[in-house]
C-alpha cells in the first residue's frame, strides 16, 4: 500500500509508539502505581506539557501548514479552560453548599442553594448573582459542549471578519494580537462575570472525588492528556496528508493561485482558524484542571507569542516539530524558573535564570530563526537524508507566509 | 451561434490613469486569439478583469449562452464557472509534486469539507497522467515542482488549466524566458487546447504568434487598436506606428 495513510506519515507510528512509552513509563514510575520516583506535581507538570504540545500542533496546522501567523490561539486555549473550570468550581461548591446546609433545621430550597453557591462563587469581586454565561455551568454535558462551541463561534465570527476583507501577513497577526488583548482585558474586570483578576481556582479537585488521591488523579489526567494529543496527532497527519494539505500548503504558499484554480481561500482558511481554535480550546480544557486555576493573565497577548515561538524552534510544517518545540521549551522553562538551574556567579554579577531565562529564549528564537530554520524537527532531516532544496535563497512562494528554501525539503 | 465571452464597453481607472478605456472584445466557443500590443497597452488588465482579481469602473462582461454577468463574482467563483488563468510568472506549487500539483487543478468539488474527504479515486489519477502526457511531463511527476526548469513550470501551469477543464483558456505571456524547442512544444499545447475550448493568449513573440495561426486583436492604451489575421494587423499603419515600429 504505497499510498496508505501510515506510509504518507511516516512520522506517525513513532510518535504514537513514544507517546505510549512515555505514559507507560510515567504511571510505573509514578506515586499512584509504580515505584514512585516521578512526584505527583512532576506528572502534573508532564501532563501539562502534553497539553502544550497539543495546542501547538494547532499552532502548526494553522500557521506552518496555512501560513496564517495567528497569535491569538493562546486565548482559545484559556476560553476552553475557563469553560471546563466553570463546571469544575460550580459542582464542587455546590457539593460544599449542600453539605453545610443539611445541617441546618430547615431544608434549603433550591434557590437558597443556588444563592449560597453564588456568593462562595463570587464572593471575592462583591457579587453573589451568576451572571448569564454561568446558566449551563451545573451540567458537565452542556457545558463540555460550551469547551467547543463558545472558541469555535468566537473564531468563526473574527475569522470571517478578518478573512473576508483578505487582511493578510503582519496585518492578521497584529488583529489576532489585538483579539487577544481585548479577550484577556475583558475577563480583567470583576464584572465580567469570571471572578476578574481572581480567576477560577480550586480546578485540581474534581466534584465528588475527593476520596481519590492527588497522586492517582494526576496519572489519569496524564493518560487523558496523552490521548487526546495522540488523537490530534492523527488527526492533523489527516488532514495535512490528503488534497486538503495540498490546498492548505498552496494558501501558505501562493494563495492566489489556489484562487483562481476555483478554491474559496476565504472558506478554506475559516475552517482552519475554527477547527483549530477548537483543538486547542480541548488542550485547555485538559490543562487548567491539572493546572489547578486559571486567570485572565494566562490569555496575555504574550503567550500567543510564545506559542509562535515554540512552533518555531520545533520546526514549522511538520506536526513532530511542533511537539518537539513545546515540549522542550516548556520544560526548560520549568527548569529554568523553577529555581532548579544553578545561578551563575560571576563575580560582579550573578546571573539568575529566572530572571534571565526570558533572555536565553528570545536569543535561541533569534538564532533559530536566522540559523536553523528547520527547527529542532530539522535534525531529523540530517538523518534521514532529506535537504532542502538549492533556490539560491528564494522563498517557494510569493506569499508573506510561504515557506523559506531553507524550510524546505528537496 | 452565440458568443463565449462578450466584453463590452469597460473602463478601468488607477489613480487617474486610463488603464482599460472603452474596450469590447468577444470570443466564440472554440476560438484562439491572440493579444499583442506595447507595454501599458492593458494586457493583464483586461485579464485581471475577466477573472474577476480588479473591478471594471464601467461595463458589462458576459459569459456564456445564459450571458451571465462576471462583474461582482470573486475569483473563485469565476474560476469553477470555467474560466482558467495562467499568470505570466509560471506560478505553481513549488514545494509540492507535479502529481500533487495536477492533483489539485482536476476538476471536482471544490468546498473544505468535499477536498477534506477527498481520496483520488482511477479516474482522477487516470486524468492526472493523461495530463503530464499532454504537456509532456509523464517522468517529472514524482518531482517536486520546484525543481522543475522554467518551460517546464510552465507547461505545469498550462496543464493545471487544462485540470480544470475550463471552457476559456487565458494564458499571459507563455513563451516569455522559453528556449526555441520549448517554444514550438507550448505552440502545441495550446493549439490542441484551442480545438476545444477558447483560448486568449497574450503574447510580445510575432513568431510564437504565427505559428499559433489565429486572430490576433492589438491592444493600445487601453482599447483595440486592431483585429485580424496577423499579416493583417501588421499592415496596418495604426500598429506599425506604436507598436511594430519602435
Amino acid at each position: 500500500m504505497k499510498n496508505s495513510f501510515f506510509m504518507k506519515n511516516p512520522s506517525l507510528l513513532v510518535f504514537l509508539g513514544l507517546l505510549a512509552l512515555f505514559t507507560l513509563g510515567v504511571t510505573l514510575m509514578s506515586e499512584a502505581y509504580g515505584s514512585g520516583l516521578v512526584s505527583t506535581s512532576f506528572v502534573k507538570t508532564l501532563g501539562k506539557t502534553l497539553c502544550l504540545a497539543l495546542v501547538a500542533i494547532a499552532m502548526d496546522l494553522v500557521w506552518g501548514y496555512t501560513g496564517i501567523l495567528s497569535l491569538g490561539h493562546f486565548a482559545f486555549f484559556g476560553v476552553g479552560g475557563y469553560m471546563i473550570g466553570m463546571w469544575l468550581m460550580y459542582a464542587r461548591t455546590e457539593i460544599i453548599v449542600v453539605n453545610s446546609l443539611a445541617s441546618s433545621p430547615i431544608p434549603a430550597t433550591a434557590s437558597e442553594i443556588s444563592d449560597a453557591i453564588g456568593s462562595q462563587i463570587f464572593g471575592v469581586v462583591g457579587s453573589s448573582d451568576f451572571p448569564a454565561i454561568w446558566m449551563f455551568a451545573d451540567s458537565l454535558t452542556l457545558q463540555l459542549m460550551m469547551v467547543v462551541l463558545v472558541p469555535g463561534l468566537v473564531a468563526l465570527v473574527f475569522g470571517w471578519l478578518a478573512f473576508r476583507s483578505r487582511v493578510t501577513g503582519v496585518y492578521l497577526s497584529i488583529l489576532t494580537q489585538a483579539m487577544t488583548l481585548a479577550l484577556s482585558l475583558y475577563l480583567f474586570q470583576n464584572d465580567s462575570g469570571l471572578r476578574g483578576n481572581n480567576g477560577l481556582s480550586g480546578l485540581q479537585n474534581l466534584p465528588g472525588a475527593d476520596d481519590i488521591p492527588q497522586s492517582v488523579m494526576s496519572i489519569w489526567f496524564l493518560w487523558a492528556s496523552a490521548l487526546a494529543l495522540a488523537l490530534t496527532y492523527i488527526a492533523t497527519s489527516f488532514v495535512v496528508s490528503g488534497k486538503f494539505g495540498s490546498v492548505i500548503r498552496g494558501i501558505r504558499d501562493d494563495e492566489a493561485r489556489v484562487r483562481f484554480l476555483g478554491y474559496s481561500v476565504e472558506g478554506y482558511k475559516l475552517f482552519v482558524f475554527v477547527l483549530t481554535a477548537i483543538m486547542a480550546a480541548i488542550g485547555g480544557a485538559l490543562y487548567y484542571p491539572q493546572a489547578g486555576i486559571i486567570n485572565p493573565a494566562e490569555i496575555a497577548p504574550i503567550a500567543s507569542i510564545y506559542l509562535a515561538v515554540w512552533v518555531a524552534i520545533g520546526g514549522r510544517g511538520r506536526i513532530y516539530g511542533a511537539v518537539i518545540g513545546a515540549v522542550a521549551v516548556s520544560l526548560v522553562s520549568t527548569w529554568f524558573t523553577g529555581g532548579q538551574a544553578p545561578n551563575i556567579n560571576l563575580g560582579f554579577y550573578e546571573v539568575k535564570w529566572v530572571d534571565w531565562w526570558q533572555v536565553l529564549l528570545g536569543l535561541s528564537f533569534v538564532l533559530v530563526t536566522l540559523f536553523a530554520p528547520k527547527g529542532i524537527g530539522g535534525l531529523v532531516d540530517i538523518f534521514t537524508g532529506r535537504f532542502s532544496p538549492n533556490r539560491k535563497g528564494a522563498p517557494l512562494g510569493p506569499d508573506a507566509g510561504s515557506l523559506r528554501e531553507e524550510e524546505a525539503e528537496k | 451561434m452565440s458568443q463565449l465571452l462578450e466584453v463590452s464597453g469597460i473602463s478601468v481607472s488607477f489613480d487617474g490613469f486610463k488603464a482599460i478605456n472603452n474596450l469590447s472584445f468577444s470570443i466564440g466557443h472554440a476560438e484562439m486569439r491572440a493579444i499583442i500590443g506595447p507595454n501599458g497597452a492593458g494586457k493583464t488588465t483586461f485579464m485581471d478583469i475577466v477573472t474577476g482579481k480588479t473591478k471594471p469602473d464601467e461595463g458589462t462582461v458576459l459569459w456564456g449562452d445564459l450571458s451571465r454577468n462576471l462583474i461582482g463574482m470573486n475569483e473563485a467563483k469565476i474560476a469553477r464557472i470555467g474560466i482558467g488563468r495562467k499568470f505570466q510568472r509560471p506560478t505553481v506549487f513549488e514545494d509540492q509534486s507535479v502529481f500533487d500539483n495536477l492533483m489539485i487543478a482536476v476538476s471536482n468539488d471544490r468546498s473544505p469539507v468535499a477536498v477534506l474527504f477527498f481520496r483520488p479515486k482511477a479516474k482522477d489519477i487516470a486524468k492526472v497522467h493523461e495530463l503530464a502526457d499532454t504537456i509532456g511531463l509523464t517522468d517529472e511527476l514524482a518531482r517536486k515542482s520546484g525543481e522543475l526548469s522554467h518551460g517546464q513550470k510552465q507547461w505545469l501551469e498550462i496543464g493545471m488549466l487544462l485540470a480544470q477543464d475550463p471552457k476559456l483558456l487565458l494564458v499571459d505571456e507563455p513563451a516569455a524566458g522559453m528556449t526555441l524547442g520549448e517554444r514550438e512544444h507550448t505552440t502545441d499545447i495550446l493549439k490542441e487546447a484551442g480545438k476545444t475550448r477558447a483560448v486568449v493568449v497574450i503574447e510580445h513573440d510575432m513568431e510564437f504568434i504565427r505559428r499559433l495561426e489565429c486572430k490576433v486583436t492589438v491592444l493600445h492604451e487601453g482599447s483595440v487598436l486592431a483585429e485580424g489575421s496577423l499579416d493583417h494587423v501588421t499592415k496596418n499603419q495604426g500598429v506599425i506606428d506604436v507598436y511594430l515600429g519602435r
